[in-house]
């Protein structure tokens, strides 16, 4: 299944989804050396994000947030592709940076078509993902 | 959003690649934003500069961005994590101070000016009335957008870089009349007869505030020093970027029904006790943001001949201290047993590695910061009471 969105940065990535309902914030909540979500009161507590493709809401926190993303892509531990409902300018910024595909506002829900594990595809070039 | 031919060949990378990367970015602000175009600025004013803030990761990416990053427009630097010169003398690591001249020198290399202050219209960076720009100090926004007219958004360190090397902004927010329209009135009833009662109006009307437009109604003189402080506590307890003061500010624009809030002398007092949480320090710190010269001969006049308990620093911009240094009022702090500080302050720097426990200050965003950035506890008073 092809699904549209909208281009927030470049590149494309294929891998296994993980998928969170709700926000993240890559400063404080998720180790950099590891890529484990370390808030226990994450909905992914525990979870490593390196190299899935991730599916959230949105970001949230502090600018210097962009940073931590950046950091994590160095670390190779950075999700491969990120998916958001509607980016904010923190996750977008970082993703840029880090040389992340980032796609938003996919056409249809994505929390409804797309679980943990789910096979995609994200073209951040001309905003599509693909469910495999 | 709109891109014209140019952009678009700047973002497949036709200017080298930190160019296309900033473009990428002010793109994406665009489209979150809602921008349906970008807009030139004449000066970009770049936050993300100590190495305590933006750590390795900041320090990586500058450099590699340097590579082929070069700024279009007149950009400048926010504080650094030290005094640049004099750093050694104040107790900062020599670790600390070779990965911060990195950043500085990866600044520099993309033609950005190391003016390291928040103040940088103390020395002469002034863009005037209705004049776009991209600056990203907060405290720096909101003067720039309230006291001079100009039109800024809070940019972040990166997006604020971004605009440097494409030299454009995303039409948005504070650039547009729209949204230069206050929907919080504030009655000042109490006297402001300090500037840290400034400083307390301000923490405690940006609380309320969060991101709106606010209306002082009821000042009836202010300062530079004055705009200046409120300003920036405004933008430290909430996100405004712009206020008007009736009868002073050029611009006045109120919304039809807006909040209406009254500051008495209740609100004042009781806003300087919460920002109390200690009755002595060792450290007087003042210069949030950075000192005018004014402020300087003040505190000189305030600690001729006499010796200090406390230790003091008073921040400010490296030219601001050149010129203190010239009219002797550096010598004066000096003999005094006190530091003029420049290109850092008492927010950015490694206040806690330096042995400092509990922080006296005049500023209301100081005052703010200091307990959650710096671990401090805080001595909140009058330049008099703390120089006491």
């Amino acid at each position: 299944m092809v699904i549209r969105g909208r281009v927030i940065s470049k590149g494309k990535a294929e891998g296994e989804a993980l998928v969170s309902r709700e926000e993240i914030s890559f400063l404080g909540e998720v180790d950099t050396k590891t890529g484990v979500v370390t808030n226990p009161k994450h909905q992914l507590f525990n979870k490593s994000i390196a190299g899935r493709i991730l599916v959230f809401p949105r970001g949230r926190g502090s600018t210097v947030g962009s940073y931590a993303l950046y950091q994590l892509k160095k670390n190779g531990k950075a999700p491969k592709a990120i998916i958001n409902e509607e980016a904010e300018v923190i996750v977008a910024v970082g993703a840029i940076i880090s040389e992340i595909p980032m796609v938003d506002k996919l056409e249809k829900n994505a929390f409804r078509l797309i679980k943990d594990g789910s096979k995609l595809v994200v073209d951040g070039n001309k905003g599509v993902v693909v469910i495999k | 959003m709109h891109l014209t031919r140019e952009e678009e060949n700047i973002l497949n990378g036709e200017q080298g690649n930190a160019a296309a990367k900033a473009m990428e970015i002010l793109v994406a602000i665009g489209k979150v934003f809602g921008a349906e175009k970008l807009i030139p600025v004449t000066s970009a004013q770049i936050s993300g500069v100590s190495y305590k803030t933006i750590g390795d990761a900041g320090l990586e990416f500058l450099e590699n961005f340097a590579k082929d990053g070069r700024v279009r427009i007149p950009s400048y630097l926010n504080p650094a994590g030290m005094d640049l010169e004099e750093w050694s003398r104040l107790g900062f690591s020599k670790e600390f101070a070779r990965k911060q001249m990195r950043i500085i020198k990866a600044y520099q290399k993309m033609g950005v000016e190391a003016t390291c202050t928040c103040t940088p219209y103390l020395i002469g960076i002034l863009p005037k009335k209705g004049e776009h720009v991209a600056w990203s100090e907060s405290s720096a926004v909101i003067f720039a957008n309230s006291a001079l007219g100009a039109r800024t958004n809070r940019e972040s360190g990166m997006s604020a870089l971004a605009s440097a090397i494409v030299g454009k902004t995303p039409y948005f927010g504070y650039h547009l009349d729209e949204n230069r329209v206050a929907s919080l009135v504030v009655n000042v009833k109490a006297k402001l007869e300090d500037i840290s009662d400034f400083g307390a109006l301000g923490i405690y009307t940006g609380a309320i505030a969060k991101q709106r437009v606010v209306a002082f109604d009821g000042i009836e003189t202010v300062t530079v020093d004055e705009v200046k402080t409120l300003g920036a506590a405004l933008a430290a307890s909430g996100a405004v970027a712009l206020f008007f003061i009736k009868g002073i500010t050029d611009e006045w624009r109120v919304a039809d029904k807006p909040e209406r809030i009254e500051f008495g002398s209740r609100e004042l007092r009781e806003t300087k006790e919460n920002l109390n949480s200690s009755r002595d320090a060792e450290l007087v710190a003042v210069g949030c943001p950075h000192c005018s010269l004014e402020e300087i001969r003040e505190i000189a006049e305030r600690v001729r001949g006499k010796k200090l308990k406390r230790k003091l620093w008073v921040c400010t911009a490296r030219k601001i201290k050149r010129k203190a240094d010239k009219l002797g009022l550096t010598k004066v702090i000096e003999e005094a047993g006190g530091r003029v500080v420049s290109d850092t302050c008492m927010v950015v720097c490694p206040l806690e590695e330096l042995g400092f426990e509990r922080t006296a200050v005049n500023s209301g965003k100081a005052a703010h910061y200091l307990p959650s950035f710096c671990g401090q506890k805080v001595l909140f008073g009058s330049l008099k009471e703390i120089l006491r």
